[in-house]
């Protein structure tokens, strides 16, 4: 029989599983987004570094099988860089696409991404409000 | 060490033994007939055939070679003793069967396909090793009960099951009993005889036969109408022109099993206690589930859970390294739920889904368990540093299953907190 190599995802899938990107938690991380999959049980945790309303560091870390995994390497490999406003219109159809493409019963993974970098944004926008709000009970 | 090519997953099948496939291959293009056939080409099937039928009693002491029915496979073998049993004799005995919760999908499935067909059943629970009570299957049984169905050996979590004292609970009851020996059989010496079980299958590709072929054992008290309609093979009672190859190497993979069992058994319970001894040396916060190694567990596998990583990513990183393994997790599943075997356990869903099977053969070496036991921690260390769930432990935010600290709430509280859901 051919030798051939016989792997459950796609190359780029199994490359972002493998070697995951920006894999860990930013230092003193001015947003954090926790989500959990009520269908799968998986858990995904995105922090990010945010300066002058640009994304300029994101890791993750999650509990998850291969794709989830996948996932959030890819997500937060593409969110890096863009402003607040063009990460909040993230899909995770930019996920899907990056990653050449997931199983079916797998696209719940990419849509954990997306959620636990908008719950990082929220967190981000939630703790800049009760800044402003001290700034201006102080002034 | 250098990688290495490990196959861990005998449970779902095995390779074909050589001296099967020999015997095989002149059936393909040499004795061809079809053993229904009057002419010699059908005469010498015919008797090649008849050899492998005694071959394959004699691994489960059948009182006669005619006791046994071929299928296309173990499925369709629990469908037969399932649907047909029920076809031939419901009008007469009643409409209600008692399983165990952790039968084969395909026993628990064909049930759940009767009751949509008028029929009635009860599930009796596993203790937390996954072992069924007698006195359950007992309590259990009423007067409209037509079968009992009990595994040998549980397929997901090895345990062996008491199906001598359910055997004769169900003659004291006058029931019939319904056996699937699928994880068994081969593994474990079977005598149906002293099981006392009216209807017994197994799967020849379970120990080195080849697939495609099934065998349902069913005593003369037990009668079964056949599924397959069409001419009279198999006395009727399955019809379609017989997978002859499939059978033969059957025959012979079951000559050989029964053969070598004592020394199978043997190789395979040290290697399962070594990758026991080994991988809970070597890993922390790692539960076994089922019997500890030894006389209530088959000898062949060890199904663990590895806490705060998930199962798949275990599965996909020990392929990467050589290493083929099965996972009951929700991830590996295509309805996304955890195996029910670990449910009617009550696993905790934190252990569910870290859950990884590996199953061992009598082809795999001390080398081969020792490259596991180098690897596998390895892995762990590698997804518990990529999951959320590691370092909220570490902190003291989420408590072990395995080995509660007494500090933070639990991975399945904080799982449903963050869906919003309670975990499955």
């Amino acid at each position: 029989m051919e030798k051939k190599e016989y792997t459950l995802y796609n190359d780029t899938v199994m490359d972002h599983f493998l070697n995951p990107r920006n894999m860990g938690d930013v230092e003193a991380a001015d947003g954090v987004g926790e989500v959990g999959a009520a269908a799968c049980g998986d858990i995904m945790k995105i922090s990010l570094k945010i300066r002058d309303g640009k994304i300029e560091d994101a890791r993750f870390k999650t509990f998850g099988c291969g794709s989830a995994i996948a996932s959030s390497s890819m997500a937060t490999e593409l969110i890096k860089g863009r402003t607040l406003e063009e990460a909040k219109n993230f899909s995770n159809q930019e996920v899907v696409d990056a990653l050449g493409g997931l199983p079916p019963v797998k696209i719940h993974c990419s849509v954990l991404a997306e959620e636990a970098l908008k719950a990082a944004i929220e967190d981000y926008e939630a703790k800049q409000s009760t800044v402003e709000k001290s700034a201006a009970v102080a002034a | 060490m250098d990688k290495r090519s490990v196959y861990l997953d005998h449970q779902t099948t095995t390779p074909v033994l050589e001296e099967a496939l020999q015997a095989m291959l002149p059936y393909f293009r040499e004795a061809y007939g079809s053993p229904s056939s009057l002419h010699r080409f059908g005469l010498e099937v015919r008797e090649g055939l008849a050899t492998a039928r005694e071959q394959l009693a004699a691994l489960i002491n059948a009182e006669s070679p005619d006791d046994l029915i071929f299928t296309s496979g173990g499925t369709e073998a629990s469908n037969l003793a399932i649907k047909g049993f029920a076809e031939a004799n419901s009008k007469r005995k009643g409409n209600h069967f008692v399983v165990a919760a952790t039968e084969h999908p395909s026993v628990l499935n064909s049930i759940e396909f009767m009751t949509k067909h008028g029929f009635d059943v009860t599930q009796v629970p596993v203790d937390n090793v996954g072992r069924i009570k007698p006195e359950d299957v007992r309590a259990a049984i009423t007067e409209k009960t037509l079968l009992v169905c009990v595994h040998l050996v549980n397929h997901d979590i090895g345990t062996i099951q008491p199906v001598r004292e359910i055997g004769k609970i169900c003659a004291e009851k006058n029931v019939s009993l319904y056996c699937d020996a699928l994880a068994a059989a081969g593994w474990l010496p079977i005598d149906v005889q002293e099981l006392g079980v009216h209807l017994l299958s197994f799967s020849p590709h379970r120990f080195y036969g080849p697939k495609g072929i099934g065998v349902l054992y069913r005593n003369r008290k037990a009668r079964v109408t056949s599924l397959i309609h069409g001419g009279v093979q198999e006395n009727g009672r399955r019809a379609g022109t017989e997978n002859v190859p499939a059978i033969i190497g059957a025959g012979v993979a079951a000559e050989i099993a029964l053969r070598e069992m004592p020394q199978r058994i043997a190789l395979v319970a040290a290697l399962q206690k070594r990758l026991y001894d080994g991988l809970f040396t070597n890993i922390d916060y790692l539960k076994l589930n089922g019997p500890v190694p030894g006389p209530e567990r088959v000898c062949n596998q060890l199904n663990l859970s590895t806490e705060f990583i998930e199962g798949e990513g275990q599965l996909l990183l020990l392929d990467h390294s050589g290493i083929a393994v099965a996972s009951g997790s929700s991830c590996v599943s295509k309805s996304l739920k955890v195996s029910h075997v670990l449910s009617a356990i009550h696993l905790d869903h934190a252990l569910a889904q870290g859950n990884i099977i590996m199953s061992l053969g009598k082809d795999n070496t001390n080398e081969d368990v020792d490259y596991v036991i180098e690897k596998f921690p390895e892995i762990v260390k590698k997804l518990r540093n990529m999951s959320p769930m590691w370092k909220e432990f570490e902190e003291g935010v989420i408590d072990s299953v395995i080995a509660p600290t007494g500090r933070g709430k639990s991975f399945t509280q904080h799982a449903a907190d963050l869906s919003g859901k309670p975990a499955h």
